[in-house]
């Protein structure tokens, strides 16, 4: 416990380096990840090809890989950058697919019925997805979306391997010099984390009951 | 879905999706060009020594080297082997918690929700790491067991669910015919989630795959280790990239395998049953907690079953 007590501060840091990761991964993730949906569901064949092979790639690479790829193999081309942006980089590129997934078995998950019904009553396309598809698609959305980020934050943990002192990093740094006090430490670390993914967990409970469709 | 959204084109739309094609498509190629082009230069790193460029053969040489594959095979079958034993683990794992999950007596079911909701919200590699220091069992069976841990809990989660969602009379007839409580979960509702569930099993041992690389960090001297981080030594510093280039094909290779058979299986469970019940599972899955970043497959699964509804 002292050990915990005595390293508050640095712990309090490195939560709030994963806080940083958590926010600037997850809000490039979104965006990319949505002009990737959309781009999955335009009627070019070529944009929707684009992105099948981004989201189909990037899926099935290991995350270490990605952040392998940012910190030491960009380097080697000529990029130079400090460690915790190219771990913010390799987070927002292997989460943005999952974003696109996301939202667009959302837009998916609308039945036909109602763009078929838009349709016939005259709406155009734009109208369609404005008026009828997207706020019914948004509410479908939320809910997994938040589930994207709670396994982000868990992801954020990777960062840990590649010189970013996070809360991983940190407890591995507090266990060297603390030896006999690794279980409380783990388990503090523990802790940090479940401040960030409990309430999401919940937001994301409270939000699939209050927003979800009637049908 | 898409095709609802708008009238089928004609003439004039139809041109104007080609030639929205093909700027798209020039767009990308010279997107991939200027890359190609920016990597193939000789550039001088940070020590001041000119290097040639990525696409230069002195880089690729390598690659008709027998003694890389090797070690590619040796960094693979590590993996494999890692992924393997904690995969058998994590079905067995997944199976006990998702009976112990729907168990009727609250004795065995809350503490099977607090297993499961704890392991799933936990990052896998502060598992590997206390798993490692805690116990000091070696970088493999650290690997092995917070692998098999997390992904048992996530597919207990999933098991649990494709019960939840088979209808209310399959329990009720097994219970009639008397069968005991046990017997019906096991021979009648049990069989039916596990088929349900079946891509959804394989999608998060393609997760569990991806996540054997985790055990780089604790020194596991898996693929990602043996040849990306002590190839440069062995082979040559200049060689990174194209280092880079065989482990991704690798992962690629084998990922994208799995992920083919989970579709393949997808569709057969399918087609096979009614799409009402497959729709429910669908939606049970979609807002299964820790599925947010299940691998390849789920989504896929998902879209599936819903094309097959409609």
């Amino acid at each position: 416990m002292d050990a915990i007590i005595e390293n508050l501060p640095r712990f309090v840091d490195a939560f709030l380096v994963t806080v940083r990761l958590l926010v600037v991964s997850g809000v490039g993730a979104l965006i990319i990840g949505t002009i990737i949906a959309a781009l999955r569901i335009s009627p070019v064949p070529a944009l929707r090809g684009f992105a099948t092979v981004y989201t189909e790639v990037l899926r099935n690479t290991p995350l270490t890989l990605v952040l392998f790829f940012c910190a030491f193999v960009l380097p080697q081309i000529g990029t130079r950058l400090d460690y915790t942006v190219a771990a913010t980089i390799g987070l927002t590129l292997y989460t943005s697919p999952f974003v696109a997934e996301a939202v667009r078995s959302g837009v998916n998950g609308v039945p036909v019925g109602q763009a078929e019904a838009a349709r016939a009553i005259g709406l155009g396309f734009g109208q369609t997805l404005g008026l009828v598809i997207f706020p019914q698609a948004i509410r479908m959305v939320i809910p997994p979306l938040i589930n994207v980020l709670i396994a982000l934050t868990k992801n954020t943990s990777v960062a840990a391997g590649f010189a970013v002192f996070e809360l991983v990093a940190v407890s591995r740094q507090v266990i060297q010099l603390n030896g006999n006090a690794t279980v409380p430490i783990l388990v503090a670390v523990a802790v940090f984390y479940l401040i960030i993914t409990v309430p999401l967990g919940q937001a994301a409970n409270y939000l699939e009951r209050k927003v979800r469709v009637q049908r | 879905m898409s095709s609802v959204l708008y009238d089928v084109p004609g003439p004039k739309a139809r041109r104007l999706s080609l030639i929205l094609s093909i700027v798209g498509g020039l767009l990308i190629a010279a997107g991939l060009i200027a890359i190609f082009v920016y990597l193939s230069q000789p550039r001088v790193n940070a020590g001041g020594v000119a290097q040639p460029g990525i696409f230069d053969p002195s880089r690729w040489d390598i690659l008709l080297d027998r003694a890389l594959w090797r070690t590619v095979w040796r960094g693979l079958s590590a993996t494999l082997q890692m992924a393997g034993v904690a995969a058998v683990l994590a079905i067995v794992i997944g199976i006990l918690l998702s009976m112990a999950r729907t168990a009727r007596s609250g004795f065995v079911r809350i503490p099977a929700t607090i297993v499961i909701e704890f392991f799933r919200g936990m990052p896998v590699l502060l598992m590997m790491l206390f798993i490692l220091l805690v116990f000091s069992s070696g970088q493999f069976w650290a690997g092995v067991a917070a692998l098999a841990v997390y992904n048992g809990a996530v597919i207990g989660e999933a098991l649990r669910s494709g019960i939840a969602s088979l209808p209310k009379g399959q329990r009720e007839s097994g219970l009639a015919l008397g069968f005991t409580p046990l017997q019906t979960r096991f021979s009648i509702e049990f069989p039916q989630a596990f088929r349900q569930m079946l891509p959804i099993i394989i999608a998060q041992l393609v997760v569990l795959l991806k996540d054997t690389s985790l055990a780089y960090i604790l020194g596991y001297q898996e693929l990602l280790n043996v040849v990306l981080k002590q190839g440069p030594t062995t082979f040559g510093p200049t060689y990174l990239f194209t280092l880079f280039f065989v482990v991704w094909a690798v992962y690629l290779a084998v990922n994208l395998t799995l992920s083919w058979i989970a579709r393949l299986v997808a569709r057969r469970t399918a087609s096979g049953r009614g799409g009402g019940k497959s729709r429910r599972a669908a939606r049970v899955i979609a807002q299964l907690g820790g599925a947010g970043m299940v691998g390849a497959g789920t989504t896929d699964a998902e879209t599936g079953h819903e094309q097959s509804g409609h």
